[in-house]
């Protein structure tokens, strides 16, 4: 089987994140900028799959150059090769667009098996396994807390507010994966140093056929018109635990509608 | 608290102390004091440890290690002992349990029981120390007897760390030759560890006494020459000193962050701590003691990896950096004050641990009396 995993290089949601000021596009530039989160449980996901089944992982990644410190940080945790899908004429593209860059990446690989994360942690939009799975044809199992294989048949379990759904389908197809699924291993100093010599392939628009034009901000079908800093924090309701501090603790949990 | 600023000899080096800082915060920094409280083992830790290839460094590659020089290996447990010196020094006594068998061990030997010991899995131990023998070391009187096909040993050691929690235990012992070093397998019978110590500090790192009554150790097990031990227990020493050093200059270096973090946010007579020339002349002291200390550890861990004589340089290390690391902890509990002196604060616990890092691996008396021998 062989199994592509999107890792999306985000800047560290623990850390200050702002957009940039000239176009209002996430500025990664000046970022402490990391694996996004959920991506890791993908890629655990992913091994603990090659390691009951065979087959190969491939890490597939759309974004700037400097986005290669998050795949070699991939591969360091044991996938085979990379993908990196890296073109100026990317810059500004919306969800839309980034899904046809990735289903034609994937297309182009051939994957039995594509997982993802069920969302990033800079974008939270959580539509693209939707729209690549729509794209490319094949069954979308999203927001999955369970995977299990068996030959060319998926079963997922999803996790939902009130407990959880058996889905299932067969390969292709593709598979998101909520932090509920797997605890990610980290990596080894011996896949540390493996990584820096697995295959990194480096692709362009134009090896996918794709023109600038239908990316980027030229692309875009939807536009970020001004955004302004999230107002600092107020000072928050204190309530002494005096006699009646219980009775407004439940007031107060009560009309935010806590309980 | 911004990461220690290090220089470091390769790419490769600076890549494994991101890897050590990214294991060290997200999973020893949040239970060490869960641990502590409770005297409780890390096993699971020191597995993690080493399934991420921490368990080695210091050693050929070709036989499972790290290939890393001391210079960096000691960085890393500078990292390590910042955020939980008991794991910290628990991974240098792993290192000077592999140490007989990689530098004194045939190629068979070698071959035999290095990848397991440096594959991560499993956990060493080294017995030197007896009741009666602690500095005296060569006054040891644990006796290994021939017996046809190798041989028995009684006698009792003393101050074992992981006694009990290890796959393997170096132990020193008497033969007709004299003192000879023997490779024992945890399960051995007659190899008897004992109730655990209750130490000052460091309690998430078993301490007890191993009874070795009549445990038979076959002659394969013999490590270097009959009558050889004591010259393996003296090179060991070396670089577990260098480890103790190490250790303790990263204890070090976690008290001075946290008191600085305190006394910046701490406000009297309208200002930060800090600000009080008193409060910031000893954190200024205690910062520049832990620089003095890195580089003398490192100095000597380069003499060391260019395979120059280094003892006098280890045991100057192993002195100046675990006194730093016992007057560090001592002051940044004064910074806190009364919050200092209770356990809500991590910074009594250091003091407590700085303590033994001042007596074990040679007492600092004697790294005094190597010093002054050397001169």
């Amino acid at each position: 089987m062989k199994i592509v995993v999107l890792v999306k290089q985000v800047p560290d949601s623990g850390a200050d994140r702002n957009l940039r000021s000239d176009d209002n596009t996430v500025d990664r530039a000046s970022a402490s900028n990391v694996i996004n989160e959920m991506d890791e449980y993908a890629i655990e996901e992913a091994l603990r799959l090659q390691e009951a089944h065979g087959g190969e992982v491939v890490i597939l990644t759309v974004g700037p150059d400097r986005a290669t410190e998050s795949i070699r940080k991939a591969l360091s945790m044991g996938p085979d090769s990379a993908v990196h899908v890296v073109d100026d004429a990317l810059h500004g593209s919306c969800a839309v667009a980034t899904s046809k860059v990735l289903a034609a990446a994937i297309a182009q690989q051939g994957a039995d098996l594509v997982i993802c994360g069920a969302e990033s942690t800079d974008g939270r939009v959580q539509v693209l396994p939707h729209m690549i799975a729509e794209r490319l044809g094949i069954a979308a199992l999203t927001g999955a807390r369970k995977l299990t294989v068996d030959g060319t048949s998926l079963t997922i379990e999803r996790q939902t507010d009130e407990g959880y759904e058996v889905v299932t389908a067969s390969t292709p197809a593709l598979v998101s994966v909520w932090d509920t699924i797997n605890d990610p291993r980290y990596p080894s100093f011996k896949g540390i140093m493996a990584a820096k010599k697995k295959p990194l392939q480096t692709l362009s628009l134009g090896d996918l056929g794709i023109a600038a034009g239908e990316v980027g901000f030229d692309g875009a079908t939807s536009t970020v018109v001004e955004h302004s800093k999230r107002p600092p924090r107020q000072a928050g309701n204190k309530i002494d635990a005096g006699d009646d501090g219980g009775s407004k603790l439940v007031e107060y949990l009560a009309s935010e509608k806590f309980v | 608290m911004k990461p220690v600023e290090r220089v470091l000899p390769t790419e490769e080096a600076a890549d494994l102390i991101g890897l050590v800082r990214e294991i060290a915060d997200g999973e020893l920094a949040p239970r060490v004091d869960d641990f502590e409280a409770r005297a409780q083992f890390p096993r699971e830790q020191f597995r993690l440890l080493g399934r991420a290839g921490l368990l080695g460094l210091p050693f050929d590659v070709e036989h499972g290690g790290g290939g890393q020089p001391y210079e960096v290996y000691l960085q890393v447990l500078e990292e390590l002992a910042g955020r939980w010196l008991a794991v910290a020094e628990g991974v240098s006594v792993h290192s000077l349990a592999c140490y007989p068998t990689a530098a004194f061990g045939t190629e068979t030997q070698r071959k035999r029981h290095l990848p397991d010991m440096l594959g991560g899995e499993l956990l060493g131990a080294y017995c030197l120390s007896e009741p009666q023998s602690g500095s005296d070391a060569a006054s040891l009187t644990t006796r290994a007897e021939p017996d046809g096909d190798g041989y028995t040993v009684r006698g009792t050691k003393a101050w074992i760390t992981h006694a009990g929690k290890a796959d393997f235990y170096n132990v020193f012992c008497r033969t007709p030759e004299g003192i000879s070093c023997l490779l024992l397998d945890a399960g051995t019978p007659g190899l008897q560890p004992q109730a655990p110590e209750r130490t000052m500090g460091l309690r998430s790192s078993t301490v007890a006494q191993i009874v070795l009554d009549g445990a038979h150790v076959p002659a394969d097990r013999l490590l270097g020459e009959p009558g050889g031990g004591f010259k393996i227990a003296l090179n060991a020493l070396d670089g577990g000193r260098l480890g103790i050093a190490a250790c303790a200059v990263g204890l070090a270096q976690a008290a001075l962050d946290y008191a600085v973090d305190y006394a910046k946010d701490r406000q009297q007579f309208g200002r930060s701590i800090l600000e009080f020339q008193g409060v910031g002349f000893m954190l200024a002291d205690m910062a520049t003691q832990i620089a003095a200390a890195r580089a003398l550890y490192l100095s000597a861990a380069r003499l060391r990896d260019a395979g120059r004589p280094h003892s006098a340089e280890a045991a100057k290390a192993k002195l100046f950096c675990t006194d730093t690391a016992m007057r560090v902890t001592t002051d940044a509990v004064q910074v806190l004050g009364g919050a200092g002196y209770v356990s809500d604060h991590p910074v009594e616990r250091y003091m407590r641990e700085a303590k033994v890092l001042q007596i074990f691996e040679g007492t600092n008396q004697i790294q005094r009396l190597v010093i002054a021998r050397s001169l």
